[in-house]
């Protein structure tokens, strides 16, 4: 894996950045940067996989990025960090492509709670908004019906889709915003659907990682 | 055949208790004894929580006469607890919960058949340590680190350091000897009024990035950490390890240890601070630490289908780290298993946040119920493997490879329930 500054980015690669994997990486989602960089490897794609710390400038023209999920705390300062550089905001409207797991979901989104339960304003790059419930935090296998997604491409079917769901907020899509699947087993957004697509930037609960685990 | 529990003895032992108390820990004694002889298991967390259910505040009565210190972690706290047992046992009697049972029935169960002044030397599970701390108003407590472990279980790292935090400042101890490497740790013993700081260089940091007190960002570099927006930094350390040396109180100690590994030269580190924090004398407790030379079957060579191999125990990310420093060295092959039963975490996607590219070539077989989310792993990661359905068919695959080395033991690394599986399978006794 490298660390490369945004200048010296390679043209012809598939270029994938793993975003502060150091505040938003507790749960395994780093994998899905090496299911991603392997399989274009296999399909004889290059690839150039740049690991972008907290604290480090974060490149506007790569192909992909990757967000996963994290702490209440961390998820905080990753949304600071994030706001500040708006290098994901160009890299969005540049027409990069997005996967965020779980806190990198909630952050992406309108509003998140913080550690405290307060409701921050997100990245607004998602159009969902996530909230506090009082109910008990969702931990468990999480199971999809078969997903399908729109594009201008025409339907892509992807299937069911597992993982392993861990989160107390409850996620509710915005109007702009197809959901990725329904949920057959577990909680999900919390309102029997599970995931939020908005244009080209994916979220889901799909902890696993959902890479691996969704081939 | 287990003998019965002698009523006299146990009578004897708890004479200072209040009846119920006596009758709490003679009814936990015949249930664990019951326990043994049908073959359930060691009994000893039934009896423990048998006798709470007929007195809550037993914790509090066996503990009332005596030193108690508690020792908690997400790893190394049963190895740091066996030695710094036998560092302070070079100087006075204590009793510990080596069973591993580290919740309060187990401790209750441990201390019920001891005499009433041993010093008790006490794991405690991270989520325990407020209402153990609470019961025993313990004079001791070591810190040692704190990272991802069964998130479904503990959910956030930072809620465990705050519980951690709060304990200490409810019921503070007269010493705290915590991990000044670890910012999480570091955060929660501020709250007590006494921390002998013991910086061993922590090399896995990545659950501590986000700073626990005001959630800005951490710093990492060569020389500490600091809070990049608040006052939290690494304090100025009393204790630290430098090639193999622990610098305590003005003096070098860097005598051999049983144990294998930097990690254990860490946890020496810490039950010497303890040791010497409670008075013991520094090169008898030294002495002492080098007794120890297996913790519950981990690091045992045993013999098992004509074959010797190495148990190794490795249950999270940050244990794999330090587990793998031993795994990298070698080409022979290897066996891992993983488990994802309630004491492993139910989900085993923290197999994504091992670096077991370090292995390099190593041919490995695959075992444990997790074998496929391990094989999926180590497919995209390059990782020279196969999978087998038990350890049995995994030794014979390992003996038929041609980087078998039959000099040297095959080492089988487990995550916590596979370990227990092994280890009864070699006939282990812990």
């Amino acid at each position: 894996m490298t660390s490369l500054p945004a200048t010296r980015l390679n043209d012809s690669a598939v270029r994938i950045v793993s975003l502060y994997p150091d505040l938003l990486g507790t749960y395994g989602d780093g994998g899905n940067a090496l299911v991603l960089s392997r399989r274009l490897e296999w399909r004889g794609i290059a690839v150039e996989h740049i690991t972008v710390d907290a604290g480090e400038p974060v490149p506007d023209s790569a192909d992909l990025y990757l967000v996963g999920g994290g702490e209440d705390g961390p998820q905080v300062q990753a949304t600071r960090e994030l706001e500040q550089s708006r290098g994901l905001h160009r890299a969005v409207d540049n027409g990069a492509v997005v996967l965020a797991i779980c806190a990198g979901m909630q952050i992406l989104g309108h509003r998140f709670p913080d550690a405290n339960g307060t409701s921050r304003p997100g990245l607004g790059l998602l159009d969902c908004e996530t909230i506090r419930v009082d109910r008990p935090r969702a931990v468990g296998e999480l199971l999809t019906t078969s997903a399908q997604l729109t594009t201008p491409e025409g339907i892509i079917e992807l299937g069911q889709l597992t993982g392993f769901e861990n989160h107390a907020g409850r996620t509710i899509p915005g109007s702009r915003s197809q959901t990725l699947s329904a949920v057959e087993v577990g909680e999900g957004n919390g309102d029997g659907t599970e995931g939020v697509i908005t244009g080209k930037i994916v979220g889901t609960y799909l902890h696993g990682p959902a890479l691996a685990r969704n081939p | 055949m287990t003998a019965a529990p002698n009523p006299a003895s146990a009578t004897g032992r708890a004479k200072s208790l209040r009846p119920r108390a006596r009758l709490a820990v003679a009814a936990g004694r015949f249930v664990a004894w019951a326990s043994r002889v049908v073959q359930f298991g060691t009994g000893s967390v039934i009896g423990g929580r048998v006798s709470l259910l007929i007195d809550r505040n037993l914790l509090s009565e066996l503990t009332a006469s005596r030193d108690v210190v508690i020792v908690s972690a997400t790893n190394g706290k049963t190895t740091t607890t066996k030695l710094l047992s036998s560092a302070l046992g070079t100087s006075r009697p204590i009793v510990s919960n080596w069973l591993g049972a580290n919740m309060t029935p187990g401790i209750v169960a441990a201390l019920a058949s001891a005499n009433a002044t041993d010093t008790a030397v006490l794991e405690v599970d991270e989520r325990w340590v407020d209402s153990v701390l609470r019961a025993t108003n313990a004079n001791t407590v070591v810190l040692l680190n704190l990272s991802r472990d069964q998130l479904d279980r503990t959910q956030e790292v930072r809620k465990l350091a705050e519980q951690w935090r709060i304990a200490l400042e409810t019921t503070p101890p007269r010493t705290v000897v915590a991990n000044a490497d670890d910012p999480l740790v570091t955060w929660a013993a501020l709250a007590a009024p006494n921390v002998v700081w013991v910086g061993t260089g922590q090399e896995w940091t990545a659950d501590a990035a986000g700073c626990p007190a005001c959630s800005g960002r951490i710093d990492f570099t060569d020389a500490g950490w600091a809070c990049t927006a608040c006052a939290l930094r690494r304090p100025s350390v009393d204790v630290t390890l430098a090639n193999g040396a622990i610098a305590i109180n003005g003096r070098t100690m860097s005598g051999e240890l049983a144990l294998p590994g930097r990690v254990n030269r860490v946890n020496a580190a810490f039950a010497l601070a303890a040791a010497s924090a409670m008075g013991t004398d520094l090169d008898q407790a030294f002495d002492g630490l080098d007794d120890v030379r297996e913790i519950a079957g981990r690091y045992r060579v045993a013999q098992f289908c004509d074959t010797r191999i190495r148990l190794l125990l490795a249950k999270n990310p940050a244990g794999w780290h330090e587990a793998l420093e031993l795994l990298e060295g070698p080409s022979t092959p290897l066996i891992i298993a993983i488990n994802a039963r309630i004491a492993d975490g139910h989900d085993p996607s923290w197999l994504w946040d091992v670096a077991y590219e370090r292995m390099g070539q190593r041919f490995v077989v695959a075992i444990g119920e997790r074998r496929h989310d391990l094989a999926v792993r180590f497919r995209y990661g390059n990782i020279n493997h196969i999978v087998a359905d038990d350890l049995e068919s995994a030794i014979k695959l390992v003996r038929q490879s041609p980087a078998y080395d039959p000099t040297m033991p095959i080492d089988v690394a487990s995550n916590y329930t596979a370990f227990q599986d092994h280890l009864e399978r070699v006939g282990g006794v812990l």
